[in-house]
This record gives structure tokens, sequence and C-alpha cells, in this order.
């Protein structure tokens, strides 16, 4: 319509309008240009457009940002800024420059309405600009509203484009445009196969959109481009109220209604012969309605059987919007490949969120790995020197306002300070109870119930930001379905360095040799020469300061509050337990399992994330069943408790 | 027999008659005796102090006699609560409807009457039809069993799993605290079908007792908690005594000497894991009527772990320490959370205990472990017999 429009004014064009210049042509539609209305203006762009003139995309924009003014007595009209109370006019055809007092003239001022179709106008203008920026903004509004009218322009404007990402978006625009509204069903139908190649939320909004259906219902099938026709049994409520809305049935008597009878026709104490007092069951007020029925003075009763027949003999069916069945058979194909490759792109970005939820788990049982791994003592404050490495890098951040800097201090400080508290607990507490490993349990599970509040007494109830750095703000897109965000890689690579770390202190260096005859056998390292209390001391301060750098790590993404620690507490225990007590491979095999698990039965139910983690804490009861010393265990001597 | 299990275990009779004492006494004090020196809320509060001593006791034998640290035992308490409150929930929302109902000049069908419990029950997580758990809600009879027989059911289930394969100590712990942590994030689901974490409320009123002052149902329900607590400490002392008794002793000081001497350790084990716990479910029962309101935020896990720390400073291996650790930790935590403690004025910074009550318990547990592992229970022996 609107190209047959355009091509009329343009005829009109060659024939009146060519020799004119743009002042004349609005004059002869100055009524519509002073006021102009959304569904009017249209053909008067038109004629605009089909003039050719150089001046139309200046005046169009101008007139948009509302800087055309009319003079009151004469009606032309002028570009012009205004200063004071004097108008600066610019003359619209010839640009020649002069000014008058702002008091003859009166602003245009086109409504938000009109102002998008002048925009729709402009694109063609915009897509040929020779500013790439702008070039992009006039793609990007055809992406938001995608339009009949913007297809020749946007193809008009394919060939003089050079710069390449413009060009494969322009394509890629002209494929979604002809897939809706191309005119030949054939180059619609070419595009939608072409879409087929694309796992992009636009290209399936589009299919999508090919695709839209409504319900119907009729007595017999319409003949039309029909979807789906389904069984009026399988969803009988839901269909019968359709067909009550197309005023196809009598909607259903339903017991309130049965009830509204009943008391709207006591007589005597009676309904249609029953006391009322006997009006208790379902059976009974049926009988009591059907009397009123047969009588006149309520309608029949609509029940299940009536429902039924009204059902049988109607169709329920959907039909496409789209009226070309060629083209809808084609968009539901595209659109299921699309939906495999999406599906595929799905599981892809499931196993990203996995390994880095698993990343996580691993960073907050690295250090349990350690003191309640290797050494055997059951640390329930671990969690609470998280929360202290996250609070560590809370305070830095509020003294140095770069948070790159900030998270480059906060790193070894929470280090230190998780590191110097979890030897003091160490020397004060947990060496006297080593041969008391369940009261080891209870009495760190008093310095945590004490820390945390202690952490509530300073820092208050509410939670604090830990902000990261601009340059893990935002997320690696490889497409629209996978994506995953800077800070979750970071803590992967994180967890990775401290795997490798704790790898390395223990199978390498001389302190790991010393833990490890230490754990083995205290007595035969002591009389070797190494002092069990040094290396005790060191290994728990160790693993502290790894649970501190790992809550820096944690508060990163979430909020830094005094129970954070307790969130994790029990997870991590489950890590080391499910992964297999006293090693390192065993913590990563534990937090791998239990993250993928989680993130495997959210995505079965992703609306419920408490269902996931009872799921998972029952499947971990029932493993440890099963493997009671975990997925690597130790075998041999080793192994014994 | 009866003579020698009383002459063996002196404390029984001293506990027990401490116990009547101080019943009698509060009995005596209450609002429903026209005394009134002891408010109600004090009566409900000693009352649901009972109820705590009650699983101390439980817990008591599961860790300080048998030595399995379960981190669970308040997820038993919790389904108890949650069994009988139930019951109360339904049946007082019964009574609610069909006095609505009858206002009306047609009486209701049971299925209207179903409808209207269900939409006053359920409309707050969103939905109005009854879920299968609670098919024997209305029965009281079934639900008291259910008291019984969950608690029960879920720990045989459990303590069978998890002693068939061997695991214990610390692991052990954790596999109970992971249980307790899995129910409660179970029920914070409001499809849950026990009202998500709105839990169930209004437990107070008893129904059929509308018109009875909550002075008569709290002196009531704290006369039923100190029998519980009685009949409670007479059971567990006796099943502690004897050659039972020296067999589960046995366990938790060497496991593998017991089974090699023949003694089928998982069974002992197991019976003592589900006993404790079905007695954990009565005292749940008979806590959460006197609380009013129980929701899945109770089952936390570190509510278990305050029991083992009331245990632990009470005295672990002795009943009576148990109790006492229950009643002093707890009625100590509400006078100081409560604000009964008065402020210390430092000068520069004042002490308000209900924000330094929990760093005080939580160092105070510490010191307890370290210097005093016997806790407040180990007193009494210099009473008993001199230290020599």
């Amino acid at each position: 319509m609107r190209i047959l429009l355009s091509a009329i004014a343009f005829a009109l064009c060659a024939m009146t309008a060519q020799a004119q210049d743009l002042q004349t042509l609005l004059q002869d539609n100055a009524a519509q240009i002073a006021k102009p209305s959304r569904n009017a203006i249209g053909p008067v762009l038109d004629d605009m457009v089909a003039t050719g003139l150089p001046q139309v995309p200046t005046f169009l924009e101008q007139w948009s940002d509302k800087n055309v003014w009319q003079n009151e007595d004469t009606g032309t009209f002028f570009i012009a800024t205004k200063t004071g109370d004097t108008l600066t006019l610019t003359d619209i055809d010839t640009g020649a420059q002069s000014t008058a007092p702002a008091d003859g003239f009166k602003q245009l001022k086109p409504n938000g309405g009109v102002r998008r179709v002048i925009g729709t106008a402009l694109v063609q203008f915009q897509l040929i600009d020779p500013d790439t920026t702008r070039r992009a903004a006039a793609l990007e509004s055809i992406a938001r509203r995608p339009e009949a009218a913007q297809l020749a322009p946007l193809m008009a404007s394919l060939d003089g484009e050079d710069d390449p990402a413009l060009r494969a978006r322009k394509e890629n625009l002209i494929t979604i445009l002809s897939a809706r509204f191309a005119e030949d069903p054939a180059d619609r139908i070419a595009a939608i196969e072409a879409l087929a190649e694309e796992t992009s939320v636009e290209s399936r909004a589009v299919l999508n959109q090919i695709l839209a259906t409504k319900p119907g219902v009729a007595t017999t099938l319409p003949d039309a481009n029909i979807a789906t026709q389904y069984d009026p049994m399988a969803d009988p409520d839901a269909n019968h109220a359709a067909l009550v809305t197309a005023d196809l049935a009598t909607p259903l008597t339903t017991p309130d209604d049965i009830r509204a009878a009943m008391e709207a026709h006591i007589i005597d104490g009676r309904v249609g012969n029953t006391p009322t007092a006997q009006l208790n069951t379902d059976a009974a007020r049926a009988t009591a309605y059907a009397t009123l029925a047969a009588a006149g003075t309520v309608p029949p009763l609509i029940g299940i059987p009536e429902r039924d027949n009204a059902l049988q003999s109607h169709v329920f069916f959907d039909t496409y919007t789209e009226d070309d069945p060629a083209i809808t058979t084609a968009a539901r194909a595209a659109l299921d490949q699309v939906e495999t490759a999406v599906a595929l792109a799905q599981t892809v970005d499931l196993g990203l969120d996995a390994l880095s939820l698993a990343s996580i788990y691993f960073l907050a049982a690295i250090g349990l790995a350690i003191t309640f791994g290797v050494m055997g003592v059951i640390n329930m404050a671990h969690g609470e020197f998280i929360m202290m490495g996250a609070y560590t890098g809370y305070v830095i951040q509020l003294f140095v306002p770069d948070y790159t800097i900030a998270i480059l201090i906060a790193l070894p400080t929470a280090f230190a300070i998780t590191f110097a508290a979890g030897v003091t607990m160490e020397r004060l507490v947990i060496r006297h109870l080593y041969h008391r490993p369940l009261e080891t349990l209870l009495a760190t599970f008093g310095i945590s119930i004490a820390l945390q509040q202690l952490a509530k007494n300073i820092f208050g109830t509410q939670a604090r930001p830990l902000t990261s750095p601009a340059w893990l703000d935002g997320a690696w897109v490889i497409s629209d379905v996978i994506q995953i965000s800077y800070i979750r890689i970071a803590i992967f690579f994180l967890a990775l360095f401290f795997l490798a770390l704790i790898l390395f202190i223990l199978k390498r260096t001389r302190l790991g040799l010393e833990v490890r005859a230490v754990t083995q056998n205290p007595g035969m390292a002591a009389s070797m020469g190494i002092n069990p209390d040094r290396i005790n001391m060191l290994t728990f301060g160790l693993g502290s300061g790894i649970a501190g750098i790992a809550g820096v790590a944690i508060g990163l993404y979430a909020k830094v509050t005094s129970e954070m620690g307790a969130d994790y507490i029990v997870q991590s225990f489950m890590t080391v337990v499910v992964g297999g007590v006293g090693n390192v491979w065993g913590t990563l095999a534990g937090a791998s399992l239990i993250g993928g698990l989680q993130k495997g039965i959210e995505w079965f139910n992703p609306s419920n994330t408490l269902a996931a983690q009872t799921y998972m804490i029952l499947f971990i009861i029932l493993f440890i069943q099963f493997r009671p010393k975990g997925i690597v265990a130790l075998k041999g001597r080793a192994a014994a408790d | 027999m009866h003579n020698t299990f009383i002459a063996r275990n002196p404390s029984v009779l001293w506990f027990l008659a401490a116990l009547g004492l101080f019943t009698f006494g509060v009995t005596i004090l209450s609002e429903a005796t026209g005394l009134g020196l002891i408010s109600t809320s004090f009566v409900k509060t000693l009352g649901k102090t009972l109820c705590l001593c009650l699983i101390a006791i439980a817990m008591d034998v599961v860790w300080g006699y048998c030595g399995i640290l379960s981190l669970g035992h308040f997820a038993f308490f919790g389904i108890g609560g949650y069994a009988i409150g139930m019951w109360l929930m339904y049946a007082r929302t019964e009574a609610i409807v069909l006095q609505n109902f009858s206002a009306q000049t047609i009486p209701a069908t049971p299925q209207e009457i179903s409808d209207a419990i269900g939409n006053q029950i359920f409309g707050v997580v969103g939905s109005s039809d009854f879920p299968a758990i609670w098919s024997f809600a209305d029965s009281l009879v079934l639900q008291l069993a259910m008291v019984v027989l969950i608690p029960g059911l879920l720990a045989l289930v459990f303590g069978w799993l998890a002693f068939r394969s061997r695991v214990t100590g610390v692991y052990l712990s954790i596999l109970t605290q992971a249980m307790t942590l899995a129910l409660s994030l179970y029920l914070f689901q409001n499809d849950s079908g026990l009202r998500g974490n709105n839990g169930l409320s209004g437990l107070q009123n008893i129904p059929g007792f509308e018109q009875t002052p909550q002075a008569t149902i709290s002196i009531v329900f704290f006369l039923a908690s100190a029998f519980a607590l009685g009949a409670g400490y007479l059971f567990f002392a006796w099943v502690i005594s004897g050659k039972m008794g020296s067999v589960v002793q046995g366990i938790r000081d060497n496991e593998a000497r017991v089974r090699f001497l023949g003694y089928h350790v998982e069974s002992y084990k197991l019976f003592i894991f589900t006993i404790t716990a079905v007695v954990s479910g009565i005292a749940g029962a008979l806590y959460y009527p006197q609380a009013g309101i129980i929701n899945p935020g109770e089952i936390a896990p570190i509510a278990s772990i305050y029991l083992a720390v009331w245990v632990a400073i009470g005295g672990r291996g002795r009943l009576y320490g148990a109790v006492i650790g229950a009643a002093f930790v707890s009625l100590l935590s509400s006078w100081f959370t409560g604000g009964g403690a008065p402020d210390i004025n430092l000068g520069f910074y004042t002490i308000q205990w209900t924000d330094w009550w929990l760093v005080l318990l939580g160092l105070s547990f510490v010191v307890v472990t370290l210097y005093f592992p016997k806790g407040i229970g180990g007193l009494f022996d210099y009473l008993v017999r001199k230290p020599s």
C-alpha cells in the first residue's frame, strides 16, 4: 500500500513538483505540516522523499527535533534557533540566514507518533549517510521496529555499503525483513530458510512471529491456514470456556450457582419439595435443582454431559495469522532446526554454568580440604573465615577508591588476616583437642557463632557490597544463548590457580613433605626432626588463609553478609566428604560432581532452586551410603583413621 | 529388678523429686490457680523449656551414651511439631468454617466445607487444594500416630542406611546435618504442601477448647510437658542401665572392640537412634502448641547444633546434665536476648546484651569444651563423692 502510494505520489511529483523547491511543496501541504497527525502525514512525507531534493533529510531531522518555525503572517517555514527573543532563521531551500523577532513565528511541535513516522522516513537517508555511527543507529532502529516499507531502501543501500560489519548487519536485517514482508512468497521462503542457520534471539523472534497463531472454535473447520486442530476432550474446561466466550455454549452451572439458586427459591423451608436441612449433599441439591428447573424457575442444569455434548459438536483449532501454508511450513521447519541448535547451545551454556558453580564450591572447600581433609580437624568456623576475607575486601575498598588496586591489595591482606586468625585458633583451641575430633566440631562452632555475631555488631545486618573492577563487569558473549560473566571466568581461573598451588605445596615443597609426614604419623615425623606443632599450625593457617581469599572471590559476585559463611559451610563439607577426605583431587571431583548435579537438577526444574538443593543433598546422602570414603578414596594404610 | 534399678540410679529419684517439686510450685503460683505470681507467658516459656529438656535427654542418650553426634535431631522435633500442627490448624479452621456456614440458610456439602478449609489454610501460598500429606489431618488419633511414626521411620531408614555403610564420627555428623538441611529446604518451598516459609500458625488455639482461657491451657501443657519429661527420663534411665546400656556405652568408647565381642553394633545404634528420634518427635509435638507457630527455620541445621551445645554445657553422659544444660542455656538465652540483662556501660562503648549474648555464648562454649569437658553436671561429682 505504502509503496503504491509513493509510486502515485512520485508520478504526481514528476508532473508538478519537479521544478519546485521544498518550500513550495511544504506550502501545498501547510496545514498537514503545521498540525501533523500520525495517520495522515505518511503521503506528505512520501511526496517529500519523492522529490529527491537534498535538503529533505535535513528538514525532516530539524522538524523532528522541533527546530522548524512557521511565519504566522506568510506561512513560510524556516529552520530556526531561538536565542533570547530573536530567532536565527535558515531558509529551507537556499540555506540563507537571517534574524527576526520570535514574536511573529510559531514553533512546530510534532508529537511522538508523528516523530516516529518521520524517523521511519528518515531511515532511508540515514542508511546511506556517510557517518558509520548514524548508519549503525538507523539499522538498530529498523531492528527494533521492523516495517515493510524499510525493506526496499535497505536493499537499495546494500550496494554502497563498504563497512564489512555494517554490511553483514544489513544483509542479516534484509533476511529478517524479507522473511516477513517480501512480496514474492519464494523470496520469503528463501529468507526463512536462511534464518534456520542462525540461533540469534532476533531470528527466532521473526520465525515465531510468522508462526503466530490465534485460537478459534467453530462448528466446522474453516478454510484457513490451520496450525493445529485439537481434541476437545483433552482440556474440557478450558475448551468449554472458549465456547462460552464465543457464545456457542452456555456456561456450566457451578456449585456456587446451584447454591445461589437454592437460596433464592426457598419456599416454606423447602426448595423444590426438599427440606433445606437435607440439602447438605450434592445429590440432594441436584434433585432439588432438577425440580426447580422442571418448574421453569431456574435455567436448566448444564452439567458434565451437557458440556461434553457441546464440546463434541464443535471443532477447536489454531489458525496461523499468516495465510500462505507454504510459508508457515517452511517457517516451522526452520524453527525446528533453530531450536535443535539452541538446545545444543543451551547444553553448552549449562556446562559452563556448572563449571563455574563447581569452581566456586571448589574455592570454598579447598581450604577445608586441607584443614579437614589432610589434618582431620573439623573447623565449623571455616565459613566465618570466608566471611572475614570478604569483609576485608569491603573494608579495603572503603579506603582504596580504585577497585582494581583494591582487589590486588585485598587478596594478600585477606590471606594474611585469616592466616593469622587460623594460627591463633589452632594455638588457643584446636591444639588441645586433636584427640577429640567431635569436640573440635563443637568448639569451632562456638567460635563460629561468636565471629558471626561479632561481624554483625561491627558491620550491621545489611549486606555490604564488594564491587568488582570495571574490567570484570559484563559477560563473554559467545552467542545469544552461550554467555558467561567475566567474574565467573576469573573465579574459575582462581580455582585452577589454587588447585595448582596446593598441589605444588603438598607435593613439591619441604613444607608439603612435612605436612604429609605429620599427617601420616606424627610420632615418627617428630623423631625425624620435624616439629609437628609448627607444621600443624602452618597447615591450619594455610587452609584458613585460602578461605580468606575464597571470601574475596565469593564476595565479588554475592553480597557480603555476616551469614555468608554459614551458607557455604555445609556445602563445603559435603564437597570434601563426597570427593574423598585427604585428597585435593578428591575435592576437585566433589566440587565438579556437586556443581554439575545442582545445575543439572535446576535445568529440569528451573524455577525452584530450593528443590534442586534438597534433591542434591538427598543424592549426596545416598551417595555416601555407597561410597562412604568418597569418590577418590585413599587405599591401604593411609586410609586407616 | 525395680529395686535394683533405682538403687543403681539414685539420681533418678532425686531428679523426679526435683521435677515434681518444681511442677507443683509453678502450678500453685500460676495465674490458673489465682495466685498469678507467674505470668501465663512465663508458664509457656517454662513448658517449652521442659520440652527442650526432653529432646536434650534424647540427644544425650544418642551422643553422650552412644557416641553418635547427631546434628539432625531437631528435624525429628520439627516433624513432631508439624504433625500435631496439621491437626490443630485443620481442626481449628474447620470449626471456623463450620461456624461461617451455619449462618447460611442452605447447609454446606462436605465438598464445600473441604474447599473452604483448603482456601483458608493454603490461600497464603496461592493454592486451595489439599496436598496428599494432609489426608489424615482431620483425625487427631492418626496425626498423633504420625508424631511417633514419621520421625521413627525416618530415623530408621536414615540410620539403617548410614550405620550399614559404617559411616561414623564426623562423617555421620555432617550427614545428619545434611538431612536436616534438606528437610528444612524442602519445607521452605511453597509447593511442599506445608505452607512454605509461612509455616503453621495459630497452634496455641486448641480446637474444642476455644472458651478455655490461655492461662489454663498453658498450665495443662506445662503439666503434660513435665510428665513427658519425667517419663522420658525414667525410660532413658532404664534403657541405659543394665546390660543394654553397657553395650551402648561400650560402642561409644570402642566400637570395634564391641563388634569383635560379637555384638551386632549396628542394631544397637539403630535402636538408640530411632528411639531418641521418636522421643524428639513427642517433645516437638508438645513444644509447638505452646510456641503457637512452627516454620521451616526452626529445623535449620543451627538448631540441632544448639542442641549439642546445651548437652555439652550441661554435661554429656549423664541425663540430668542434659536437662540442666538445656534449661540453663535456653532460659539464660531468653533472658539475655529478651533484654532482661542490664547493659554494661564501659564509658566509650555500651555493651548491649542483645548484640553480645551470642559472642558470650560462643566463647563460653569454647571454654567449656576446653576446660570443663564434664560440663555443669560435673559439679555434682564433687557433691556425691569427694575427689580423692
